[in-house]
């Protein structure tokens, strides 16, 4: 038995050096990751780079399905609907050699539960997780949680004893400046083990052949080069000429000229982030308006009047250059809770937004602030340029107030701003994710990002009452309701979903992922 | 002379403490640095937390005193954006800055001077007119768009030199050098041309108008009239006399080659201080932003504090007036 294996093993190394040769993937993006460990950091470009390395119990695949990683299989318990069962992947190996257990998979969750993890707040509802033989582990949590394994995609397993040999059992204190073994070495079960890495300039990983999934996958590219190129001029360039072959963020105006460069093509597909207006409803008199004694975003009229005058169509052509979707509702399409319909409840009516401004007091118009970042989401700026234009036509003087991220993100959390750009991505793929953060009112935990104002004890409750809602059925009864009064109450103005295209040479195969994470495992090269 | 030095010490000392003080209440228009410290999940107790942890609750003087305090026993503080010392980061980042720019300084001084030195001799010849033109391109164009255009023209275009990044380097002790790989050549060219061309102009252009300047001295004349060969009067007698201020000039850019590089590095992903910076803006990381700003006052108060000294010994009129 382990002869034919030898055989075999020695076979596949010589046929994969003489079929298959070395294929490099030489990858490009704007940003590097933060930092190795996989418990700091809660943060996109870091776990790309994680992802390679190492791996969660479960991932989503492009159309944002459960994919089985480390775990193979996972139900509710049947006589207690507060704990969860997984049943974990037999055979799989760290980079060292040491096998995969239960063990390992306890020691994560603790570890990703410290008080400088990063990760707590995605997991904070488990109360506890036990190994029930070596390769079972149930996961308690404070409540029935119908939607626990949404918060596992990206919740890495390090190996136990790798990780107290090197004296690295706690997540790195990442604003004390703390190094440990774990932020510059890596031991994971993913299919690419780290041969180098400087930070912000150049790291190196190298295909793990001793992978679990080495015959399920492509697995085609035998080492990874990564290269943060900060400016979209030279990243472009490095592509057209042959220096890299992948590359994410890329440019929306040079589209055109790589997908009609010999060699190249972009590939597209709609992100997880929808864009939109908030507005402060909630004030009795705004800052930022030159109405006195008197709140126009109160009135639901106002709210619609504006959103009517949007030309949704107008901004995709000109401003985005066709590289996004008219949205209607502040859900991107993969989320629970999202339906075609109410997406599409978006129109432009010049002539009934004017005659909504007239009845609602409002004819002769009024002048507000619009609070937008410029160097956050794709053409932002721009896009608030086009709303000003917009909203003129119906009598709205708005005054654009484009500013660096730093500064516009505090504004909305601090409530300084009335009427303001925000973009959202679930990574939950589940509505309660949006109703906790924008809809729900404000307070010191929930509802951190809603600055509109719109406080409503009913609501409130319902979006309380879904986390541990086990009936899925009612569950989703409960979320269409809510969906139904936000549309209603005009509580955001939506604008579009972003549409995210990837740059690669012909040979590259691969599809994008909605949420911006490309697994190199899953890559052919021709 | 002693009086004066310490005097102008004393200045610089006042000039480096007051530029820090702008850095520092500049910082808080930059934007809030726990926004991006903490992911979107984060809740209200995570942002007091940390913003008590990083002492930012505190008032900008207090802010500025501690990081004084700190500073001047060699401590810079930990970056927020990637969680490492701010010295270490520096001491990374500084190599691949200083030889672009040594590079540049190099390119810049030999072929400005060359450049310069045939323009006035040939100073009505065609090769001459059409250097003259061609270096007020060098002079107006923004250092981003010669960047791109020779990333365009060499890179995509030819296919002859990388776009991006400092090739293969040879670590030596803390040293990290591309000068000895053909790789880490190659990377040099590009970005050492795009920061070193307006120095190049600039230097071309002021050592023309001298050396125009000494040949119509008289002594040249004489020295025509002896009979010596035009090679010994251009090179021997006139370019030494339009040295001096040359070289004063030279000095004072090779600080800003080194503050400057910031454009550079940013379209050639050049890994040095300047890109750090940039990024250390954008993610508002006050202590890396803070000890660049500091490092590169320090640089220019004591360049110009040495300039200052040697003008002293060579005109002692400044001596007498600085009584």
């Amino acid at each position: 038995m382990k002869k034919t294996s030898t055989i075999l093993a020695v076979a596949a190394l010589l046929s994969s050096t003489a079929v298959v040769n070395a294929e490099t993937l030489k990858w490009a993006r704007a940003g590097d990751a933060l930092t190795l460990d996989p418990h700091s950091q809660n943060e996109g470009p870091s776990h790309t780079m994680r992802h390679q390395m190492y791996e969660p119990l479960i991932i989503r695949d492009t159309s944002g399905a459960f994919v089985p990683t480390l775990a193979t299989d996972w139900a509710p318990k049947a006589d207690n609907p507060n704990v969860w069962v997984f049943n974990l992947r037999q055979g799989v190996k760290f980079h060292d050699g040491a096998d995969f257990t239960a063990e390992d998979v306890v020691f994560s969750f603790e570890r990703a539960k410290q008080p400088n993890s990063d990760m707590k707040e995605l997991i904070g509802s488990i109360t506890a997780v036990r190994a029930v033989g070596d390769h079972t582990v149930e996961i308690e949590t404070d409540g029935p949680n119908p939607i626990l394994p949404s918060n596992l995609t990206n919740l890495f397993m390090m190996d136990k004893g790798w990780t107290e040999a090197n004296n690295t059992v706690n997540v790195q204190d990442f604003e004390g400046g703390e190094i440990t073994f774990a932020t510059t070495n890596v031991n994971g079960t993913g299919a690419y083990r780290l041969v180098s890495r400087e930070p912000d300039v150049k790291t190196v990983m190298s295909r793990n052949e001793d992978y679990w999934g080495r015959n399920d996958f492509p697995m085609e590219v035998s080492e990874i080069v990564y290269t943060p190129i900060q400016n979209a001029a030279t990243r472009v360039a490095a592509l057209l000429s042959g220096e890299i072959n992948f590359l994410q963020d890329m440019p929306v105006q040079d589209l055109a000229r790589v997908d009609s460069a010999d060699g190249l093509v972009v590939k597209q597909a709609p992100q997880n982030r929808v864009i939109f207006f908030g507005m402060n409803q909630g004030a009795d008199d705004l800052e930022a308006d030159n109405v006195e004694g008197k709140n126009p975003l109160a009135d639901v009229r106002v709210r619609k009047a504006m959103s009517m005058a949007i030309n949704r169509d107008a901004i995709r052509q000109v401003v985005m250059r066709g590289q996004s979707q008219p949205a209607g509702m502040i859900a991107p399409p993969f989320v629970n809770g999202w339906t075609a319909a109410m997406d599409g409840e978006s129109s432009t009516d010049m002539e009934g937004a004017k005659a909504l401004m007239a009845e609602a007091g409002y004819g002769d118009g009024f002048s507000i602030r619009l609070d937008c970042p410029n160097d956050r989401y794709i053409n932002d700026e721009a896009i608030c340029q086009a709303a000003v234009g917009m909203l003129g036509q119906i009598g709205i003087t708005v005054n654009l107030d484009a500013i660096p991220k730093a500064q516009h993100f505090p504004k909305i959390t601090d409530s300084k701003t009335d009427f303001y750009m925000l973009g959202w991505g679930v990574p939950t793929y589940d509505s309660e994710y949006i109703f906790n953060f924008l809809v729900h009112g404000r307070e010191s935990d929930i509802g951190t990002w809603n600055g509109t104002g719109f406080n409503n004890a009913d609501i409130n409750a319902k979006i309380k009452s879904l986390a541990s809602n086990t009936d899925l059925d009612a569950r989703n009864a409960d979320i269409a309701a809510i969906w139904r009064v936000v549309q209603d109450e005009q509580l955001y103005i939506p604008i579009h979903h972003q549409v995210l295209n990837w740059g690669m040479s012909e040979g590259v195969g691969i599809e994008v992922d909605p949420e911006d994470q490309p697994r190199v495992k899953y890559f052919t090269m021709n | 002379m002693l009086p004066f030095i310490l005097k102008r010490v004393f200045q610089s000392f006042l000039v480096l403490v007051v530029t820090g003080a702008i850095a520092f209440s500049m910082f808080t228009f930059v934007g809030d640095p726990i926004d991006n410290m903490l992911g979107q999940e984060r809740t209200m107790e995570d942002v007091e937390r940390l913003r008590t942890q990083l002492g930012l609750d505190r008032p900008v003087p207090v802010q500025y005193f501690k990081f004084l305090n700190e500073a001047v026993r060699g401590n810079f503080g930990v970056s927020y954006r990637q969680g490492r010392e701010v010295s270490e980061i520096i001491m990374e980042r500084a190599p691949a800055t200083l030889e672009l720019a040594a590079l540049s300084a190099i390119f810049a001084v030999v072929m400005g001077i060359a450049l310069g030195v045939f323009t006035a001799i040939r100073r009505d010849g065609f090769a001459a007119n059409f250097i003259m033109s061609a270096s007020l391109i060098g002079v107006s164009l923004p250092t981003f768009l010669i960047g791109i255009l020779l990333i365009y023209l060499f890179s995509v275009e030819l296919g002859w030199l990388p776009s991006f990044g400092r090739g293969e380097v040879t670590k030596i002790g803390g040293w990290t050098t591309g000068f000895l790989t053909e790789s880490g050549l190659k990377a040099l060219i590009l970005p050492a041309i795009t920061l070193g061309l307006y120095q190049m102009t600039l230097i071309m252009r002021l050592v023309r108008s001298e050396m125009l300047e000494v040949l119509r001295q008289d002594y040249i004349r004489f020295a025509r009239a002896r009979g010596l060969s035009n090679r010994v009067i251009n090179y021997r007698h006139a370019l030494k006399n339009t040295m001096v201020p040359v070289i004063t000039v030279i000095g004072l850019q090779l600080g800003a080659i080194i503050a400057f590089a910031i454009i550079t590095e940013t379209v050639f992903q050049w890994p040095g201080l300047g890109l750090l910076f940039i990024n250390a803006i954008q993610f508002v990381d006050i202590p890396v932003m803070a000890a660049y700003l500091m490092m590169i006052s320090v640089m220019f108060v004591v360049i110009n504090l040495l300039v200052d000294i040697l003008y002293a010994f060579i005109d002692p009129r400044l001596r007498v007036s600085a009584k």
